[in-house]
């Protein structure tokens, strides 16, 4: 078992020095996800056959000199809204319970050139929406940490898959959240990029303007190691930015001495769990140790950024998923009449409830009439959160805070209030609304034993801030109980 | 609940979605679209006067591609995941009376 | 009828550029080929593709807008317009309804009544639609995306136009300033030009505009004329007895000669138009402006102006020759090879037109290299064959571009100017008309032509007429 236990960067050390081979270790992560899946469920298809296939191919590659990338031959999953050539991709849903992709996502192929031996992919909220994975049409996924508990989501397939030692990381997507609040469930190390750092071709889109691919991994040198293989300029996405500071891994480094810090006093005030609160504030205290200037300061606007998120991502998702109409792809209803039936049957049949509301909210708002009050009101809102995080970063390096309200609820206990449960993204969902990178690293757990995140919010391109920031808290051991 | 969602406006919305609700998901969407609107009225608060509408982050623009023709044809593969098809084209149900 | 009414018609213009690729994909605009042959995940609406402009979309967008007068919106965006048909595979049109590229233009048109300058609201970039076709066999529709993303301008006039012929006047402006700039070959025929008409009417000397219909699927002049008398009848019949007009669109059925309201429970037409986020703002520079304004060819009213001045060719025959693009050329092109512009006007302006209207073509479909008239009209010029044969000629150029030098030569049609064996044809003809010769000794002047074509016939057509005529009257005279 111990193989397992390695970190992506130890590991695709060790296949270099020829002291594991990749089908040794893409078996032993397969007879992993045999032992947990029956009860965590993080996969919706595992792929045994094709993983051993492209460790037999890669293996070859690493040896012919052609692979020399810090992570090739290690075996990663991937979030099932990522297109997969040959591979299906599902989003959770059961209107795409069929639907194998003729392309690759961009980000998965940047992972594919560089070695990955993808296993499968990972379970989801259906189309991203959502907060727990509880609203997949493939059954819940189990919190590793405590079988009882949700992972979080949307990619809690992605974080429950690397907490459960099932891939060395994994691919994940964030619109408001999806990465940050599950990697916080699950005690793993997630990063949601700046917008336009990651390719969105082959994502299959939620929220347009506010989804990132990102990565989900054990410890903050594999995150940027992965985020750095994935980042790229892509010319089939139009809002992909090009950048010449991917080298993420150039800012593990053990000092944050003079770096400003900024804690939002919003972020620690009403509704805030105080186990959580407690961890974060010990965090900062840790980062102070090590010579950050720490302190608190008033961001403004925190309790407008979900309502304005919930318009924008509704009104982008009623038309992004208008495209799942049973003619070209996906689910088509067996009984029907006439054109107008069919769309309606098959849309009905094969969305679930959480899908249904968003589109019907964004359907709305979007509606003659409706247009001004709540659509372009969401949009002036955005502009006002975004130069609330222009001031804050004219004054810190990096913004700190909790990655969630609570530790993971009860499998379950969510869903009853959907309203409820939007409002638990309060401190991930401004990030999206404002582009900026973002982070959660593990900082402690709470009485249950559950894991709590601490987010690392930076200015846009400023990712190496918070990869340093996070670097020299996990150097000190911060909060970590492994 | 100030906002009050009619069953004609979700009837609407049901046509603009192309979604078919049952009885009981009717219900549903009424109290939960209610209430999420409620909660959305809360950006009524801020004063938003003179403040120009984001669509993008990033002041980018101009993002082009030349006039080149790169793609070959690939109709076995579009074709792929259709649930229907016939002679190379997507079946649907008769679109003209 | 008691009451005197005023049609108001606005005329909403969708051409197709002359791109080679799609407007958000690499795929090739090309016409025809088998269904779904020229898609691609993107024009095709797979999940999780993405568009990307493609950058002549904007210049002839531009091109157009300025030549039609128009500003330039230097940002501009692309919405989204939301609906659900089978054709439109994404669901929704990526087109711009907040900030179009172009807005506030107008064309001048001819009318009965002089000219007049039709207004442009706006001119929009968008994508195509793909095809359905109705399967008879298993009552169904069948999807071919090849057209789904191909580049349209949607040009939106002011409700300028008052009648058919000022509608008809200004879509043939459109066509030939489009065809002129190269944006599109704007067939109505092929669907590469296609226009809805807004109508409405309201009684003379009123203000008010009346409430409007929109007619869809006007596949031909013809068809916008009869659809724009169809429709301002059905609405002042409505009027008159004391009815509404509805807002709606309608489909114009040509067959029929009728239209139906085109409205069902499932259509909102509530398109909840938003910004696309997937396409970045389009920002034009003065500079670019420029540019694209260098670029411009020279149009119509200035190349007919200069005809008139350059070749001296009168107004009438120098607007005919503009009129197409293509045909403009070939005038341009034969002349710098034969300098001779009065001659190769006769020949367009009267064969060529000729034999396009025998067989039912438009200027467009002329094939000859410019070349080959050249050399005809040299071969008149030099006497080697007369305008008779070159009018034949001329038809086998016309029809299969053949080289007049070679096809004279091989068909033996050079002219006969030998003397003597003209003056023995003449001879023989004399000898074989004893009657025709009396005739014309008798006074019967009119007898001598005869004599001159009999002359002709016997020579096959390859004398020169003149030197016939002489020898005739020679030899009669004696």
């Amino acid at each position: 078992m111990e193989l397992l236990e390695l970190s992506a960067l130890t590991l695709g050390g060790k296949i270099k020095k020829r002291e594991i081979s990749v089908a040794e270790a893409t078996r032993e992560a397969l007879k992993r996800i045999e032992e947990q899946e029956p009860e965590i469920n993080a996969f919706v298809t595992v792929d045994g056959e094709g993983a051993l296939r492209q460790a037999e191919e890669i293996q070859k590659g690493i040896d012919r000199g052609s692979f020399t990338g810090p992570l090739a031959g290690v075996p990663a999953a991937v979030k099932d809204n990522l297109c997969t050539k040959g591979l299906r991709t599902t989003c959770s849903s059961k209107i795409l319970y069929n639907f194998v992709p003729t392309y690759t996502a961009e980000a998965v192929w940047n992972l594919e050139k560089a070695g990955a031996v993808i296993l499968g992919k990972t379970n989801m909220d259906e189309f991203a929406m959502g907060s727990t994975t509880e609203t997949s049409a493939f059954g819940v996924t189990r919190n590793p940490r405590s079988r009882e508990h949700v992972p979080g989501g949307s990619s809690g397939g992605s974080c429950a898959a690397v907490a459960a030692g099932e891939c060395f990381y994994a691919l994940g997507s964030d619109t408001g959240g999806s990465i940050r609040q599950p990697s916080s469930f699950c005690g793993v190390v997630g990063i949601k990029p700046t917008y336009g750092t990651v390719s969105r071709y082959g994502l299959i889109a939620y929220g347009s303007s506010l989804d990132q691919v990102g990565p989900v991994a054990r410890d903050v040198s594999d995150c940027a190691a992965v985020l750095e293989t994935i980042a790229s300029h892509d010319t089939k996405d139009s809002t992909s930015i090009p950048r010449k500071d991917l080298d993420f891994t150039a800012a593990l480094t053990d000092d944050v001495k003079g770096m400003k810090i900024g804690i939002p006093r919003d972020y620690l005030g009403e509704g805030l769990d105080d186990e959580v609160r407690r961890a974060v504030v010990r965090a900062a205290d840790v980062l102070k140790d090590r010579g950050a200037v720490v302190e608190e300061f008033d961001l403004s606007l925190v309790e407008y950024a979900i309502p304005a998120y919930y318009v924008i991502a509704s009104a982008e998702a009623s038309s992004n998923l208008a495209r799942f109409d049973g003619i070209k792809y996906g689910l088509r209803a067996q009984e029907y009449e006439g054109l107008h039936q069919m769309y309606k049957k098959s849309r009905s049949e094969g969305f679930g409830p959480e899908v249904k509301r968003r589109i019907m909210l964004g359907s709305f708002v979007l509606s003659s009439g409706y247009y001004d009050a709540y659509y372009l009101k969401a949009l002036r809102t955005k502009a006002l959160i975004r130069q609330a995080f222009d001031r804050a970063f004219n004054v810190y390096d990096v913004i700190l805070g909790p990655a969630a309200p609570t530790t993971a609820p009860r499998l379950g206990e969510s869903l009853q209030d959907p309203l409820k449960m939007y409002l638990g993204d309060i401190y991930t969902i401004s990030v999206n609304l404002a582009g900026l990178p973002a982070m959660t690293v593990p900082c402690g757990q709470d009485e249950k034993g559950l894991p709590i995140g601490l987010q690392l919010i930076g200015d846009c391109f400023q990712e190496k801030k918070i990869i340093r920031a996070a670097y020299t808290f996990e150097q000190t051991g911060g909060g970590q109980d492994r | 609940m100030a906002n009050i969602i009619t069953d004609e406006t979700i009837e609407y919305v049901g046509i603009l979605a192309k979604l078919e609700l049952s009885p009981l998901e009717r219900e549903e969407a009424k109290k939960d679209m209610g209430r999420m609107l409620d909660y959305i009225d809360k950006l009524n608060e801020l004063d938003t006067a003179g403040v120009e509408p984001m669509v993008h982050v990033f002041s980018m623009n101009n993002v082009f591609r030349e006039d080149v023709v790169t793609n070959k044809d690939d109709s076995d593969d579009i074709l792929k995941n259709a649930p229907e098809k016939k002679d190379g084209a997507f079946k649907v149900p008769r679109t003209v009376e | 009828m008691s009451r005197q009414y005023e049609t108001v018609i606005g005329l909403e213009v969708h051409v197709e550029l002359a791109t080679k690729t799609k407007i958000f994909c690499g795929c090739s605009t090309e016409f025809g080929g088998a269904p779904n042959t020229h898609t691609c995940p993107v024009c095709t609406g797979m999940p999780g593709s993405l568009p990307v402009l493609n950058r002549q979309v904007v210049e002839y967008a531009m091109a157009v807008g300025l030549a039609a007068n128009c500003q330039i919106n230097q940002y501009c965006r692309f919405d989204r317009k939301n609906y659900f048909y089978p054709d439109n595979p994404q669901n929704y049109q990526i087109s711009q309804l907040y900030l179009p590229i172009c807005h506030d233009g107008w064309v001048e048109i001819d009318t009965a009544a002089g000219k007049k300058k039709i207004g442009i609201h706006e001119i929009h970039m968008e994508e195509d639609a793909g095809k359905l076709i109705h399967d008879e066999w298993e009552d169904c529709s069948l999807v071919d995306y090849n057209r789904s993303g191909v580049p349209l301008i949607e040009i939106v006039s002011e409700p300028d136009m008052r009648n058919a012929d000022e509608v008809i006047a200004y879509l043939d402006k459109l066509r030939m300033m489009i065809q002129y700039l190269g944006a599109s070959d704007c067939k109505l025929q092929e669907g590469s030009m296609r226009a809805d008409v807004n109508l409405s009417v309201r009684e003379a000397g009123t203000d008010r505009l009346g409430t409007r219909t929109e007619m869809k699927n006007l596949n031909s002049f013809k068809a916008i004329a009869r659809a724009i008398e169809g429709e301002r009848r059905r609405q002042i019949e409505l009027i008159e007895d004391g009815k509404k007009v509805i807002q709606e669109t309608r489909r114009w059925d040509d067959n029929k000669e009728s239209s139906h309201a085109m409205r069902s429970k499932e259509d909102a037409q509530d398109y909840r138009y938003f910004p696309d986020p997937d396409l970045t703002p389009v920002v034009i520079s003065d500079q670019w402006i420029q540019d694209v304004k260098s670029r411009q060819p020279e149009l119509q009213p200035e190349k007919m102006a200069r005809y008139q001045r350059e070749f001296r060719i009168p107004e009438y025959d120098a607007r005919i020759l503009t009129s197409d693009r293509h045909l403009a050329d070939l005038f341009e092109e034969t002349v710098k090879l034969c300098g001779e512009p009065k001659e190769v006007s006769n020949w367009l302006m009267v064969e060529a037109m000729r034999l396009l209207k025998e067989r039912e073509q438009e200027p467009e479909d002329i094939r000859f290299s410019p070349a080959h008239l050249a050399g005809l009209i040299r071969l008149i010029q030099e006497g080697t064959v007369n305008r008779t044969v070159a009018k034949s000629v001329f038809e086998e150029i016309f029809s299969r571009d053949v080289d007049p030098d070679q096809y004279v030569e091989e068909k033996g049609l050079k002219m006969v100017n030998d003397e003597e064996a003209l003056l023995k044809t003449v001879q023989e003809v004399l000898e074989a008309n004893p009657q025709s010769v009396a005739d014309y000794r008798g006074g019967k002047e009119k007898a001598m032509g005869f004599l001159v074509g009999q002359t002709m016939r016997a020579m096959k057509g390859k004398a020169d007429p003149g030197m016939v005529n002489r020898i005739v009257k020679q030899l009669l005279t004696k």
